[in-house]
């Protein structure tokens, strides 16, 4: 099976948004050689004329009638936030600042 | 009072015998005596436990219609919100995190007067099957002080081992609530998927997760999982349909007629071999109570680790995006003008612990083009083949049965380097999730060898939950005449324990 290079699980964790140390790196490219080899045993009876299950209930979607309901206050909704301003979630920023 | 099953101490209440107040305070101090060795709470909230009981003493007294639960305390697994009480789901990255509601299965608790003492500890995100993955420290089996009580549940499975609650609120995504069960020498119950509403639990692999009851007797069991079971709007994938009817199954239960299928495949090699004798004597007993025993074969079991291993992390990788440390939890590194990214990257990295970052990894891989087919496509695959095995076993067999573990505990810090022989624990567990139909661990008595509990697993076609009670009530009635005293009893006594 394919195996993982230290840049590759690099990679995988950029798009994870993980901060990395190189040990972290090293470790999980290891790992995930063994853990990928385990797992690859599905494709053993994955054929192509089974249908794949994303889910155990036949699922639909669900709606409710358009109406207002109690919910969170702004206080109660801000109340974990690492920071906020004006009743609105404080955040670092997103665009550069020459954007 | 704190060794009485919660019906009994329902029963207690009823009768004025005692208060809600005194009974929880029993088990307060139960916790104060007995945590600092066992591990069990991530948090006691005594001042609202007490307030909670005080509340219900006095309904009661005014004459109100209480609940069959009403007064008895419960331990709360920390995976559930709770409006205002500390919730970390095991991990770093929530510290500190009161939640500004609760959860559907904390309201109808609160509803029914059952008295939460405080959040257990967890395998951080209920990713693991030892307790060691939580970020605030393992927890120990009451049994052996030196062995895992099971996970990711192990702290709500501990606290009933350890009689620091009669109750517990469990959750089971390959086996969480029942694989502690099986090791604690307690009763864990997985419903069909649906069954027990989700909103307010944190959420790990959506399309398996599912919340449940955890006790020290099957009917104490039962009169739980009617508590928390139910619809509930807040849940799209909660099935609207009637509780099956669980209190009266394991009140009678009768298994006579009832046809159980011996899942070949989940027994034999791997399993310990006091795990296979006390399974085979269960056999037997239910035998001996009517029950007909048939040999049934599922053989694409053999892929559900495999295809569990891809379908979770791959779910657990898009769940855990939501941490992101802009709207609650911990934030790390925003200053000097960092970007989002840049704190998202440095929260996430210092939040969470190994194993959840090994899972993330693992399932953005997974799910990354190119990739897709070959694993989170092909695991899908095998999820309906496990379906299917399962559709054709219940055709000749009305439950199935294996043992819940292939071992018994293992000692803290021996499986913890090596992800793939922790992740075989749950190898007789995982296939129920694949199908989103219910499991229960009954405990079956020690392994000769080590002395150690073993649990008998019972497995139900979706919302036929109760047929699983009438087998695991029967099997506890043989054991109970066989034994003369539950398992329990034979509970090693706790330092510091009165």
């Amino acid at each position: 099976m394919s195996t993982l290079s230290r840049a590759d699980v690099a990679n995988l964790a950029r798009l994870a948004r993980i901060e990395m140390t190189d040990q972290e790196l090293e470790d999980l490219s290891t790992e995930m050689d063994v853990i990928l080899t385990a797992v690859a045993r599905v494709q053993e009876v994955a054929t192509s004329d089974v249908k794949p299950t994303s889910h155990p209930l036949p699922l639909r979607n669900v709606v409710r009638a358009d109406v207002v309901t109690p919910s969170l206050t702004p206080e109660a909704a801000l109340s974990g936030a690492p920071a906020n301003e004006e009743q609105r979630f404080r955040v670092p920023q997103i665009l550069g600042e020459e954007a | 009072m704190i060794r009485l099953s919660a019906h009994e101490m329902a029963s207690a209440l009823e009768a004025g015998e005692t208060t809600s107040e005194k009974l929880t305070q029993e088990h307060l101090d139960r916790i104060s005596s007995v945590d600092a060795d066992v591990h069990a709470f991530l948090y006691v909230d005594t001042e609202g436990a007490l307030a909670q009981a005080r509340g219900v003493d006095a309904a009661r007294k005014n004459g109100e219609k209480v609940g069959p639960l009403a007064g008895v305390p419960l331990a709360l697994k920390d995976v559930m919100v709770q409006k205002g009480v500390p919730t970390t789901a095991g991990s770093k990255i929530l510290e500190g995190w009161r939640p500004p509601y609760d959860a559907t299965v904390v309201k109808k608790l609160k509803d029914a007067g059952i008295v939460i003492l405080g959040k257990t500890n967890m395998d951080e995100f209920a990713m693991g099957s030892s307790t060691e993955n939580s970020a605030y420290g393992p927890t120990h089996n009451p049994w052996d002080l030196s062995r895992i009580p099971g996970g990711s549940g192990g702290g709500s499975s501990a606290s009933l081992a350890a009689f620091e609650a009669p109750l517990a609120i469990g959750t089971d995504t390959g086996g969480s609530i029942r694989q502690p069960a099986a090791v604690t020498g307690t009763v864990g119950v997985k419903p069909t998927y649906g069954g027990v509403s989700r909103y307010g639990l944190i959420a790990f692999s959506s399309s398996l997760d599912q919340a449940g009851p955890c006790a020290r007797t099957v009917l104490d069991a039962a009169l739980l999982h009617e508590v928390i079971a139910g619809h509930d709007t807040h849940d799209a994938t909660s099935i609207d349909a009637p509780v099956p009817q669980v209190v009266k199954a394991a009140r009678d239960g009768n298994v006579k007629g009832m046809k159980i299928g011996v899942v070949k495949e989940l027994n034999g090699d791997g399993y310990q071999a006091g795990v296979r004798s006390r399974f085979e004597e269960s056999l037997e007993l239910l035998a001996k109570a009517g029950a007909e025993i048939v040999e049934v074969s599922c053989p694409n079991f053999e892929y559900a680790l495999a295809a569990y291993y891809l379908i979770a992390p791959s779910e657990c990788s898009s769940n855990l995006a939501r941490f992101d440390a802009m709207r609650y939890g911990i934030r790390v590194g925003d200053e000097n003008g960092a970007s989002a990214e840049s704190v998202m990257n440095l929260t996430r990295e210092v939040g969470f612990g190994r194993e959840v970052k090994r899972r993330i990894i693992l399932g953005t891989y997974a799910l990354s083009s190119g990739y897709y087919d070959a694993y989170y496509g092909s695991a899908q695959k095998v999820r309906t083949l496990i379906m299917n095995d399962f559709t054709k076993a219940f055709e000749t067999a009305d439950v199935l049965v294996s043992p819940t573990c292939p071992t018994t505990a293992f000692k803290i810090g021996e499986k913890a380097n090596d992800p793939l022989a922790m992740y075989l624990n749950d190898i007789a567990t995982i296939p129920v999730n694949m199908a989103g139909i219910g499991g229960m661990s009954v405990p079956c008595g020690l392994a000769p060898e080590d002395g150690l509990p073993v649990g008998f697993q019972i497995m139900a076609p979706a919302m036929q939950d109760q047929r699983m009670y009438s087998v695991g009530a029967a099997l506890e009635a043989s054991l109970l005449t066989e034994w003369g005293a539950p398992l329990l009893s034979r509970i090693p006594a706790l330092g510091g324990a009165k």
